[in-house]
């Protein structure tokens, strides 16, 4: 017999989790918002072609694991539930290594009349108070997308297109993997965004980045002054990606075209197109209020708290383990 | 002819680049929550031995080297070539130095060794995890000297000089872990 059966992660680690999970509901108790809970199964799958949706059946019908509780969660805010937050295990397929697991712990809030700016500031308010038991000073740091590339690569990620994007790699003796498409510009700012900016950002502190490119809107609102951008940000923790959040797309016609048109991407991919969730874009045509929301990596959280190199150091049992 | 897509990346798959023979040491996947997925791969190159890294988006498909593990018997180094032999099928390979960089100096005859195979020709000779061999030559034994750090460096019969505690004798038989390249204990007959 082995040691197999034993968990990767100290008993330390789950004392860890488990204090973070308290801190979080004691923070948000204070501040009114209320937590909830919504199905994991679902008929309809987001449409994102980065993301798969794990598959099963019930009574003659397909149904899907979330990959997070997003679209649940705006039914119930459309309906008038208020402030919200969740923790939810969610489930992406094909998503295993240092940092990622099949299935894993999401935290994701909503809070109505913030813009982006706004819920950034909460969620290092939310930051501090869980590291408040650790020594020193916690930074902040806020840049926006495109800053973030003038500065370290001297290139506006707005204006730029593929090749321009691919000779910059070259011009900074950035590796190019192999299979590439040369006309894919989200592709090569997602590279660039990996190989180099995050590398970029301080070792020891925590950054924002605000104000994707339109491209990568994913389910944000477009800005109004700059239609090249939505107002989506991102949180790290040096380099790891920690969150993604919203300021909200509450525009059912805009949030429908954009569902069509992840398909169309899927389907050229060769990628099955997914169920468009219907009584999301309801949801959205009845009203959905101005808000922003945000989902962050609970595990990845925890990484960053007991400084461990690996998921399978912070989780009970990996997935197939 | 056989590939493997991105997503079937595992340490120790054998893959073809620029037609050498490569085995995955590490694969990290790197994947923005909202975007393109890329693999970053480092691979062992069979042929020069060396360690490269390589970075391929996700989905990409690599061709599979043809490369066997086998498991074999040591028979004899004629000087010139290591020959194996199968001893299913007493087929037998000869294995040139450069399969035995590191593994020459542990084996004897009749040690059962993995042979890595790439359309047929020995690329690589891994030995046991753990190996027996006795002590051909070391300084005297310290009598009573059985609980002390201390060692003293020992020549075993395959060649290899390991490091040994001080109580170790001419002609006693050793397990050595031929990862570490460390003495574990004495075998008692």
């Amino acid at each position: 017999m082995t040691d197999n059966w034993k968990p990767a992660a100290s008993l330390e680690t789950f004392k860890i989790r488990a204090r973070v999970l308290q801190s979080i509901r004691a923070f948000f108790a204070a501040r009114d918002v209320l937590e909830v809970e919504t199905p994991i199964l679902s008929k309809s799958a987001i449409t994102d072609p980065q993301l798969e949706s794990f598959k099963t059946r019930f009574k003659q019908c397909e149904y899907y694991l979330h990959t997070s509780p997003e679209f649940y969660m705006k039914r119930l805010l459309a309906s008038g539930s208020g402030d919200i937050f969740q923790i939810a295990r969610v489930f992406r397929v094909d998503e295993q290594g240092r940092n990622h697991n099949p299935e894993f712990s999401m935290l994701e809030w909503y809070r109505l009349g913030f813009d982006h700016h706004a819920l950034m500031d909460e969620m290092e308010a939310l930051i501090k108070h869980i590291f408040s038991e650790r020594q020193g000073n916690i930074s902040f740091e806020r840049i926006s997308y495109q800053q973030a590339f003038q500065n370290k690569l001297g290139i506006d990620p707005l204006e730029s297109d593929a090749q321009q994007l691919e000779r910059c790699a070259k011009d900074n003796n950035i590796t190019i993997p192999q299979g590439m498409d040369i006309d894919d510009k989200d592709m090569w700012l997602d590279w660039l965004m990996v190989v180099s900016i995050g590398p970029s950002f301080s070792k020891s502190g925590f950054t924002f980045l605000y104000d994707y490119p339109a491209s990568q809107a994913a389910l944000a609102k477009l800005s109004q002054n700059d239609s090249r951008i939505a107002h989506r940000f991102e949180l790290f923790a040096g380099e790891l990606e920690l969150a993604n959040g919203f300021y909200e797309l509450t525009d059912a016609k805009e949030q429908s075209a954009r569902f069509i048109k992840e398909n169309k991407l899927r389907e050229q991919r060769g990628q099955r197109a997914m169920p468009i969730d219907q009584l999301l874009l309801d949801a959205l045509k009845a009203g959905m209020p101005d808000c922003s929301g945000v989902a962050i990596g609970l595990d990845r959280l925890l990484m960053v708290l007991s400084q461990a190199k690996h998921i399978r150091d912070v989780i009970a049992f990996e997935t197939g383990k | 002819m056989a590939s493997y897509s991105t997503n079937e990346f595992k340490g120790g798959l054998k893959l073809l680049l620029d037609g050498d023979p490569c085995s995955i040491i590490e694969n990290e996947l790197v994947k923005p929550g909202k975007g393109q997925a890329f693999n970053r791969v480092k691979l062992r190159n069979f042929k020069t031995g060396r360690v490269l890294e390589k970075t391929f988006k996700s989905g990409e498909s690599v061709e599979a080297a043809d490369v066997i593990d086998v498991d074999m018997e040591f028979s004899y180094n004629d000087g010139e070539f290591w020959y194996f032999m199968d001893p299913n099928t007493f087929e037998q390979v000869a294995a040139p130095d450069s399969a035995l960089v590191e593994s020459g100096k542990w084996i004897k005859a009749q040690e059962l060794c993995t042979v890595t195979l790439w359309d047929g020709v020995p690329l690589v000779v891994t030995p046991p995890n753990f190996v027996e061999l006795a002590v051909a030559e070391t300084d005297p034994g310290l009598k009573g000297d059985t609980a002390q750090g201390g060692t003293k460096p020992a020549t075993l019969e395959s060649g290899a000089v390991v490091k040994v505690p001080l109580f170790i004798e001419i002609g006693e038989v050793l397990k050595v872990d031929t990862r570490s390249g460390e003495y574990v204990s004495r075998v008692k007959d």
